[in-house]
């Protein structure tokens, strides 16, 4: 059970003056139940590359395998693969458009043709799963705040029982609790449901504490595949290609460098403390 | 798949063309369109040729991506040569069942064709090598004249250049759209007519909603910025004729000459 990408390539308006590259030759596997974070500054490609993974986007070169099939065979059934790996986009806006918030995450269920019952099980389900209380079930989605809305756009993908949940920034234009509501919410999903997540963010600080593997992508291309500790080594390179690690990262490699004998790999503020501390101690 | 839309849209290039005053082009277009409807002869018809092949060949667009914006009036150009060529009295050139095909309908059927064809291509090339906003700019001072009569010739050419900018936006807002529900197994191709209709109604609201919140931030912006109108308003750009537009000028005129030589002489 993993998605295999087998040297994609995706080019976008082929054969005139608007073409541009957007994929260039990317291979990699995800296996059952990892938490992933693709990261890239803005146009390296990460946001056409998760469209490839649930068939929105056919690439123009190159083969997906999901479960070990073929998603370009003429038989593969699209729609299974779509409920299979649920993607949700960047902006709830584009997605939201019933009269009501419980309406709207039953869409999905109900494109699978799942009866009236199970449906609207699912989408119970879902929205107590994202925490929408019971009071807003009844309000239309347009009248929810932005994280708010962000939760029941996650709930109408969840709705389908995806066995791979990607999200596209989902904590862009959020406040600082936003945004963390949104992350525990992921992981908690993860831990719950073991469903393996790509996380898709240009803030590595938002990842980083999260996730068991980094992806960084940079014009179409991959360029690290790796843990977390092991792809902030490289923090110099990341500068150059727009992207900055985490701050304890660069306190941390500061701090070496006038002589303290810390490890560097410090990823929340509380291993950088418990880090400094120690050395602290023991001096 | 939303993006195959080519009619108005910008081809970005370097030719000469692209360089030209607007205005020209906007005049060229007209003039170019008014010739086709003005000749009958064979003659007539291998003018405009030679002139439209000689603008492709300086437009540097690639010629296939002009027939594409050629697609989507197919349906418009086969019902009228099925007109033409059934309908038109005559001389008799074949005939079977009730129809009978004439050497008139034949003609003018093969003429339609071609006008209506050179019509697209003449226009969209206008629009191939003309951004939008400089194509309203050039508007908004061909119709300047008309402000005597209290023609609100800049709000106008502002609206325009507005619902132009809008074009691209609300489509890319479109592919969104539906990539999202689609992620949510929408299916927006297979079902009959009344179940295509239905499954509209997840891609229309997020982008009425969407293009009703961008044209309030839109006022919102503008009105920020004081913007009250044409009056005394100035140009950062203003356009000026240089040397190549009247040069464009005078081979139009020599289009016109010649279109219309051809037209008396050789009846």
């Amino acid at each position: 059970m993993s998605i295999i990408v087998d040297h994609v390539s995706y080019v976008y308006s082929e054969g005139n003056a608007y073409e541009s590259k957007a994929l260039n030759d990317i291979s990699f596997q995800i296996e059952d139940g990892e938490f992933i974070g693709l990261i890239g500054h803005t146009g390296s490609g990460k946001s056409t590359l998760v469209q490839h993974l649930n068939g929105l986007l056919r690439a123009t070169g190159g083969s997906i395998y999901y479960n070990g099939a073929d998603i370009y065979d003429l038989d593969y059934d699209m729609k299974t693969l779509r409920s299979k790996v649920g993607l949700v986009f960047q902006y709830p806006e584009h997605q939201l458009f019933e009269v009501d918030v419980f309406q709207d995450v039953c869409f999905g269920p109900k494109n699978l043709g799942l009866t009236k019952a199970e449906t609207e099980l699912s989408a119970y389900t879902a929205l107590k799963q994202v925490g929408i209380a019971d009071e807003y079930f009844y309000q239309s989605p347009f009248d929810l705040s932005g994280g708010e809305k962000r939760k029941v756009a996650i709930a109408g993908v969840l709705a389908m029982k995806p066995e791979v949940l990607i999200l596209d920034e989902p904590t862009a234009g959020l406040d600082p609790r936003g945004r963390d509501e949104i992350l525990d919410l992921i992981a908690r999903l993860r831990e719950e449901n073991g469903m393996t997540i790509i996380l898709v963010s240009h803030s590595m600080e938002d990842v980083a504490k999260y996730v068991g593997r980094i992806m960084v992508m940079n014009h179409g291309g991959l360029v690290y595949d790796d843990t977390p500790k092991e792809v902030f080594k490289y923090y110099h390179e990341l500068e150059a290609i727009g992207l900055e690690a985490p701050q304890t990262i660069y306190i941390m490699n500061q701090l070496r460098a006038k002589g303290l004998p810390v490890r560097a790999e410090a990823l929340t503020t509380e291993e950088a403390r418990d880090e400094i501390l120690r050395v602290y101690h023991r001096a | 798949m939303i993006r195959d839309i080519t009619l108005g849209q910008y081809y970005p290039t370097n030719s000469i063309l692209h360089k030209m005053d607007p205005r020209v082009k906007l005049v060229g277009t007209l003039i170019f369109i008014i010739s086709l409807f003005l000749f009958d002869s064979i003659y007539g018809y291998l003018a405009a040729t030679v002139f439209l092949a000689m603008v492709i060949k300086l437009s540097k667009v690639p010629f296939s991506f002009m027939v594409k914006g050629l697609k989507a009036i197919m349906i418009l150009m086969l019902i009228t040569v099925v007109f033409n060529l059934f309908l038109t009295p005559g001389e008799t050139l074949v005939s079977f069942w009730k129809l009978t095909i004439t050497k008139e309908g034949a003609r003018t059927a093969a003429f339609m064709v071609i006008r209506l064809t050179y019509l697209i291509i003449g226009s969209s090339i206008m629009t191939l090598t003309t951004t939008p906003n400089n194509l309203t700019d050039g508007m908004e001072k061909l119709l300047n004249p008309l402000r005597v009569i209290k023609v609100p010739v800049h709000e106008v050419a502002m609206m325009m250049s507005i619902a132009l900018s809008f074009i691209p936006i609300l489509l890319e807002e479109t592919d969104k759209i539906m990539k999202a529900q689609m992620a949510r197994g929408a299916d927006f191709e297979s079902g009959n007519l009344i179940k295509k209709a239905k499954s509209l109604i997840p891609l229309l609201v997020p982008l009425f909603i969407s293009a009703f919140r961008r044209a309030n931030d839109l006022a919102m912006a503008m009105e920020a910025r004081c913007y009250r109108g044409g009056e005394g308003r100035t140009k950062m750009k203003p356009l000026i004729y240089k040397k190549r537009d009247y040069m464009a000028y005078g081979s139009l005129v020599i289009y016109l000459a010649v279109i219309i030589c051809v037209n008396i002489v050789l009846r």
